[in-house]
């Protein structure tokens, strides 16, 4: 079981309020996703469940008990850090077997279990090694491992990717999802790359300066953005947002059109410019489109072969039934 | 980018560095030479390098005389005893600054420090008066309390700066696996730390052995270790340098072949952390 409710929590660090008081529900089985920029308190939030911080108001309860005064060792969290905080004096198998250990289990049934994440984790040949001989994604394998082999009640991440090339975290974000469609166990974790919160997440939390900007599936966060943050920060490439002339026209402060909600043509269309920077991927086409009387290009996705180039006359033509219309104070309007 | 190192150079920095380290040297290389000369030699003028009569009659005398195995002991005891004490007591302390500071633990680290530029002599009177309330004169045990909070400041500081390499993480996720504070300390900081407290406990056993003041003056006869074995043979009687020099060398040649051995240890835990 892990149901983790965090009750008007708050966390100052001296003057400075981080987390203002915040109510969030994590049901048992469920993978949330924190995400949000920098600074906005989400790795705060996540060493406030995990114990490594107290909070200052408020209580967490795990279960339905309340654990806000329990330390980190009783709470029954695994947690995976960014550095991979592997033990550097011991081999991969002790690292493994180092929360069991502290359980206070016997021999044969920490090597059964260090046996059983190994092969999960493919890391059967590496057990004698030391951490500071595997690669990157090996030793976020085995912080991984000594995370799974004690049957935690959730498990926490902490930006668990970050120090991983492109492609390895491709296969990593891969597995950690396989991984939690096996053991169906709660998981928090934590991530700035929104890509990482869209493929990953049952429940995306957006969190700006300590609030909670909005809570809902990928799709919702996607499709219904509470407000411009939102909207701004979910979503790759993020959504245009205009405001002046064509807000009013759509009775709204500032309207939002996501780049694939656009239809570009070379002859017709609702709004006329030029195409600046093209970046052709292959599989899609983004055009930054300068808009007459704008400022800031407008992102536009297209198909993966489209013969347009730097300089060219584009015509721009929103999808009217997906735009997205914000009120002066930035709050969707439904 | 490397810099080209000549061959002139080379000849000239290791010319000046075995210059140093022989002018260094050479007090410990002139006792322990005095230590084979007769006492007519040892105050020869000019002084003898060569050609004198080496003798080990020395050595034998200083042996007769005292017994050099329970003062060798003694000092065994004060400096081992008094390390390791002092790391018992330094290592959770350290933990805390490292680790849990607070506002004032920079304070905190400065004032202990200025304990040690304290004149060892200004609190003579009340740790003597202390050691005669307590019936600790002369007695290994309280001898060994005193030279821990001696130098407890050095080891709590060399210690803290070992710590402060050790990134927390791996101590926050040894509490996620569920270690208490002592696990914590015991399997994880302790055996990554290995390094820095080996140092740390060479260079107390080294300040210890050699520590002079409070090891006279608190001391007489069944406590006395090697120092005071030295500083008998430094009597009024007349001057015996061939046999102060037998005994100088017998109490320094323990610590002279332990810090050989481990000097690369030693230099090693020194620049600790200096070079990231």
């Amino acid at each position: 079981m892990g149901r983790i409710t965090l009750d008007k929590v708050t966390k100052a660090f001296g003057e400075v309020e981080v987390i203002p008081p915040l109510d969030l529900t994590i049901e048992d089985g469920e993978f949330v996703v924190f995400v949000g920029p920098s600074g906005c308190g989400k790795s705060t939030l996540l060493r406030l469940i995990a114990g490594l911080e107290d909070v200052t108001g408020g209580q967490i309860r795990i279960d339905g008990k309340d654990a806000t005064a329990v330390p980190p060792a009783k709470r029954g969290l695994a947690m995976v850090f960014q550095s991979y905080a592997l033990y550097p004096h011991m081999s991969v198998r002790k690292n493994i077997a180092f929360p069991l250990r502290m359980a206070g289990l016997d021999k044969a049934e920490q090597d059964r279990r260090v046996k059983n994440a190994a092969d999960v984790l493919n890391l059967t040949d590496y057990l004698d090694r030391r951490p500071g001989q595997l690669s990157g994604g090996q030793r976020q394998r085995v912080a991984i491992g000594r995370a799974i082999v004690r049957e935690p009640a959730a498990f926490l991440f902490d930006e668990p990717l970050s120090n991983l090339d492109a492609a390895l975290r491709v296969g990593m974000r891969l597995e950690i999802s396989e991984l939690h469609e096996r053991l169906k166990t709660t998981m928090i974790y934590v991530t700035h790359d929104q890509v990482e919160a869209m493929t990953m997440a049952d429940k995306i939390v957006v969190l700006r300066a300590g609030h909670i900007e909005q809570v809902g599936s990928p799709l919702e966060l996607y499709r219904e953005p509470r407000n411009l943050f939102v909207a701004g920060f979910i979503g790759s490439p993020r959504m245009n947002l205009i405001d002046g002339e064509e807000a009013r026209k759509r009775d709204a402060a500032t309207i939002g059109v996501r780049p694939e909600h656009i239809t570009p043509s070379p002859d017709t269309g609702t709004w006329k410019g030029r195409v600046g920077v093209a970046e052709h991927l292959g599989s899609d086409t983004f055009f930054h489109v300068h808009i007459d009387g704008r400022s800031e290009p407008v992102t536009v996705r297209a198909g993966g072969e489209v013969a347009m180039h730097h300089g060219d006359t584009i015509y721009l033509t929103p999808d009217e039934e997906r735009i997205h219309r914000f009120d002066g104070k930035g709050l969707r309007i439904a | 980018m490397a810099r080209a190192v000549t061959t002139r150079r080379k000849i000239v920095t290791t010319v000046v560095a075995w210059a140093v380290g022989l002018l260094i040297f050479f007090p410990i290389y002139w006792t322990i030479l005095t230590s084979f000369k007769t006492e007519a030699q040892a105050v020869a003028n000019p002084p003898l390098f060569f050609g004198f009569d080496f003798t080990l009659e020395n050595y034998a005398i200083v042996q007769e005389r005292s017994d050099y195995m329970r003062y060798l002991w003694n000092s065994v005891i004060i400096a081992g005893g008094s390390t390791i004490l002092g790391i018992l007591i330094a290592v959770p302390a350290a933990w805390s600054m490292a680790f849990v500071p607070s506002k004032r633990t920079k304070d905190i680290l400065l004032w202990m420090l200025s304990t040690k530029m304290l004149p060892a002599v200004g609190v003579l009177y009340p740790i003597s008066l202390l050691f005669v309330q307590f019936d600790l004169l002369d007695t290994r045990g309280g001898l060994i309390v005193v030279l821990m909070l001696i130098n407890l400041p050095i080891i709590v500081w060399m210690l803290y700066t070992y710590f402060r390499e050790i990134p927390g993480e791996i101590l926050e996720a040894a509490r996620m696996d569920g270690a208490g504070l002592r696990a914590e300390i015991l399997y994880v900081l302790t055996p990554m730390a290995i390094p820095g407290i080996a140092s740390t406990i060479l260079l107390n056993v080294i300040l210890a052995w050699n520590e002079a003041f409070w090891t006279l003056n608190l001391t007489a006869v069944n406590a006395a270790p090697l120092t005071a074995f030295i500083a008998s043979y430094s009597s009024p009687e007349g001057l015996f340098y061939a046999k102060l020099s037998a005994a100088s060398t017998m109490a320094i040649a323990p610590i002279l072949v332990m810090g050989w051995f481990s000097q690369k240890q030693l230099v090693r835990g020194l620049t600790f952390g200096a070079v990231k």
